[in-house]
């Protein structure tokens, strides 16, 4: 679905992401990790487009990300809170990407229906505007809205960050739900390595640019990632 | 510790996204105070003379006449441009600075601000004047500190009703009525305030009584800001009850509608786009300037074009300007989703549209001047609507200032906003209905020059796609560029 091939990006010389090679199969649930300025978000901005690669490209069902736009009917990402629209109530923010991807109202608000016990009875009919709510609720908003029009690819950027456990627990079985039974491609990033484990059938370790790791999650996953951060942390101490 | 507040303000100051403008634009800006300063300057020492060369052999008491005026403009002046000190205060307060430090900081900070120290350029030269002029010095020092105490009560009082827009709106209100009254005839509230500020220089220890009120003022802004310094109190950011609107009437415009009803929802529910409206509402009787002939500069027929246009394209250039800017909070979202740029256009269009119709028809007024003087409005919203509705949208593909939308600073035009480009486009939106309609007056009457506008900004309709696909072109091709500067909030 998503092959990456060669990719590289360098601010003044200072190269930031370097990718040879990275396939991701349709349907995989595919999770990033790595420190502070390992390049995470760095490659989920180059896979929407929002930055140029220096050199190689990503390709999205085929589709060269950098010089066509037709990856972005069936792909969706939330990365932060530039995604929001903060004048909007959550709902008018819903029904407006609902009309982005050829959803009417009615369609919109069956999938709304589904996240009832996600929002937790605090982002609907809250007579709040979006720039108004938490950061934790404007996330959920966020992630929601990524979900809208049935997209094939999803891009969440550090979904766990800033939400309540119970949320968190409930997030992790959308994100699984999607994969298995949808079969959407979702890459997803993160610190916490535990809730990677937990939902992403595929790990990549990204350190200051570059894939060191590339696991299928397995129950000893967890401990070989922590050995290695926790040892990175050694030698970087021993530096 | 005051070295290390002054310190992180000199920091603040320095590095702020607006003070990176390159150097031409900064030695323009350093001319533009220069010559502000000239002027203030040049009003203090000659118009002493001025008045009482034209107008009245005691120009002092014309002066006290019209303070009430200076001080009132003054006040509006600093509510809209002078930031409040409280914005930088938030990481301060969970260190182990004591609180009133804090705050008398961040009010003293305002004591020498530009907004104040400026008045100092008027009155200093012409108490010096004064003197020279043979007042007694008790008399004319009096009446000095008087005018200084006066300027630093306004600055307490801004801070106050800077939270409150409210009561900002009814003072305006109640100037607006009292200079029209004045104006007709009615009631002349300077009859009032001028025996006022006669008595601070007649008998100069009144000067007192303005200096006890700045005191008093002072000490309720700092225990003002001192009880309210909590999170949830004074910092706190206003929460607004949101309403909903689903604007089912504007589904007559077909798939450009989900964008019309964002925008109308960005215009009603921010405070910089309120503002904009705000200001073209101004600017719908900045034609009285020209149609009453208040201005000789301004009685050249082809003025009247000038006039027409700026009076119906008020919202047309204050909002226009800035598209796609608006969007700038969340243009990842936009760019990241499936957008048809056309219907993304054609709906600032539209609004531009519409609210320049509707401007024309308010502007009706203007027919109580002549008909040519309405000609001229309806003249000049043709070509808006034809022409520099384009132009606009066009200019704007190129500036990549991000705006704050909830912020009404920064709504009188931003530094950045000015570039040679965009400065090249107001040649076609101003300039060129001018001469259009000059070759027409001259050369056959009026009536021609009014045609041949009309006509020019009806042939424009014309070229709407093709300026479409233009702009769209810079949209995707400045794309990163305007990502990376969107990003860059102040």
């Amino acid at each position: 679905m998503i092959i990456t091939s060669n990719l590289s990006k360098t601010y003044n010389g200072n190269t930031v992401l370097k990718i040879d090679s990275l396939n991701i199969p349709k349907g995989q649930s595919f999770g990033l990790v790595g420190n502070n300025g390992a390049g995470k978000t760095t490659y989920f901005s180059l896979l929407l487009d929002l930055i140029q690669p220096t050199t190689g490209h990503i390709k999205n069902n085929n589709v060269l990300v950098n010089e066509s736009e037709d990856w972005k009917p069936f792909t969706s990402a939330f990365i932060d809170e530039t995604f929001l629209i903060g004048y909007l109530t959550p709902e008018e923010y819903f029904y407006f990407i609902g009309e982005l991807r050829g959803q009417n109202k009615a369609d919109v608000d069956a999938l709304l229906a589904q996240f009832e016990d996600f929002f937790h009875g605090e982002i609907l009919k809250q007579k709040k505007y979006l720039r108004d709510l938490s950061k934790g609720n404007q996330k959920k908003a966020g992630i929601v809205a990524a979900l809208i029009g049935n997209p094939e690819v999803i891009i969440l950027d550090e979904p766990f960050a800033n939400l309540d456990p119970t949320t968190q627990i409930r997030l992790k079985q959308i994100i699984k739900d999607l994969a298995k039974k949808k079969g959407v491609t979702v890459l997803v990033s993160s610190h916490d390595l535990m809730h990677v484990t937990d939902v992403c059938e595929r790990i990549v370790v990204l350190e200051k640019g570059d894939i060191i790791k590339d696991l299928e999650t397995n129950p000893a996953t967890l401990k070989e990632l922590e050995a290695h951060f926790a040892g990175s942390m050694v030698s970087q101490e021993e530096e | 510790m005051i070295k290390h507040f002054i310190n992180l303000e000199w920091k603040a100051f320095t590095r702020s996204a607006s003070f990176k403008v390159n150097l031409a634009l900064k030695i323009l800006m350093i001319i533009g105070a220069f010559f502000m300063i000239l002027y203030a300057l040049g009003l203090g020492i000659g118009a002493y003379y001025i008045i009482e060369e034209m107008v009245d052999p005691e120009p002092l008491k014309i002066i006290n006449k019209f303070l009430i005026f200076y001080f009132i403009f003054d006040l509006v002046l600093k509510y809209f441009l002078q930031k409040m000190p409280i914005v930088n205060i938030k990481p301060l307060l969970y260190l182990p600075l004591k609180k009133n430090q804090v705050v008398s900081f961040g009010i003293n900070k305002t004591m020498v601000s530009f907004f104040n120290i400026w008045h100092a350029f008027f009155f200093i030269p012409f108490s010096i004047v004064l003197l020279i002029e043979g007042h007694s010095l008790l008399n004319v020092v009096g009446w000095h500190i008087a005018m200084l105490a006066l300027v630093y009560c306004n600055n307490f009082i801004n801070i106050f009703v800077n939270s409150k827009d409210g009561i900002f709106f009814t003072v305006i209100g109640i100037i607006v009525a009292l200079v029209a009254l004045l104006y007709f005839d009615i009631f002349d509230v300077t009859q009032f305030t001028a025996p006022i500020f006669s008595a601070f220089y007649n008998q100069p220890y009144l000067a007192i009584i303005p200096i006890i009120v700045a005191f008093v003022l002072y000490k309720m802004a700092f225990k003002y800001f001192r009880d309210n310094f909590y999170l949830d109190a004074g910092l706190a950011k206003k929460v607004d009850i949101a309403e909903t609107d689903n604007m089912i009437w504007l589904d007559r415009f077909g798939s450009v509608s989900t964008f019309l009803k964002n925008d109308i929802k960005l215009i009603k529910r921010n405070k910089r786009s309120k503002m904009t409206i705000f200001m073209s509402f101004l600017f719908i009787f900045y034609g009285l300037l020209f149609f009453t002939g208040s201005i000789e500069a301004y009685d050249g027929p082809f003025w009247r074009i000038f006039a027409g246009i700026f009076v119906s394209g008020g919202f047309l250039f204050s909002f226009g300007q800035f598209v796609p800017s608006w969007d700038s909070a969340y243009y990842p979202l936009l760019m990241s989703q499936n957008i048809r740029y056309k219907e993304y256009l054609e709906s600032k269009w539209y609004l531009m549209v519409i609210a320049t119709i509707f401007t024309t028809i308010i502007a009706s007024f203007y027919l109580y001047f002549g008909w040519q003087a309405y000609a001229a409005v309806v003249v000049g919203a043709i070509y808006n609507i034809g022409v520099n509705s384009h132009m606009v949208l066009w200019g704007g593909a190129y500036i990549k200032t991000p705006i704050d939308l909830t912020s009404a600073k920064k709504a009188f035009g931003d530094k950045k906003s000015f570039n040679v480009k965009t400065l090249l486009l107001t040649i076609p939106k101003l300039l060129l209905p001018m001469v259009i309609y000059a070759i027409g007056h001259f050369v056959y009457s009026e009536v021609l020059g009014f045609a041949l506008v009309a006509v020019t900004g009806l042939a424009g309709l014309l070229f709407k796609n093709k300026v479409f696909g233009i702009i769209e072109k810079i949209y995707k091709s400045e794309k990163y560029k305007t990502l990376v500067a969107y990003k860059q909030n102040n």
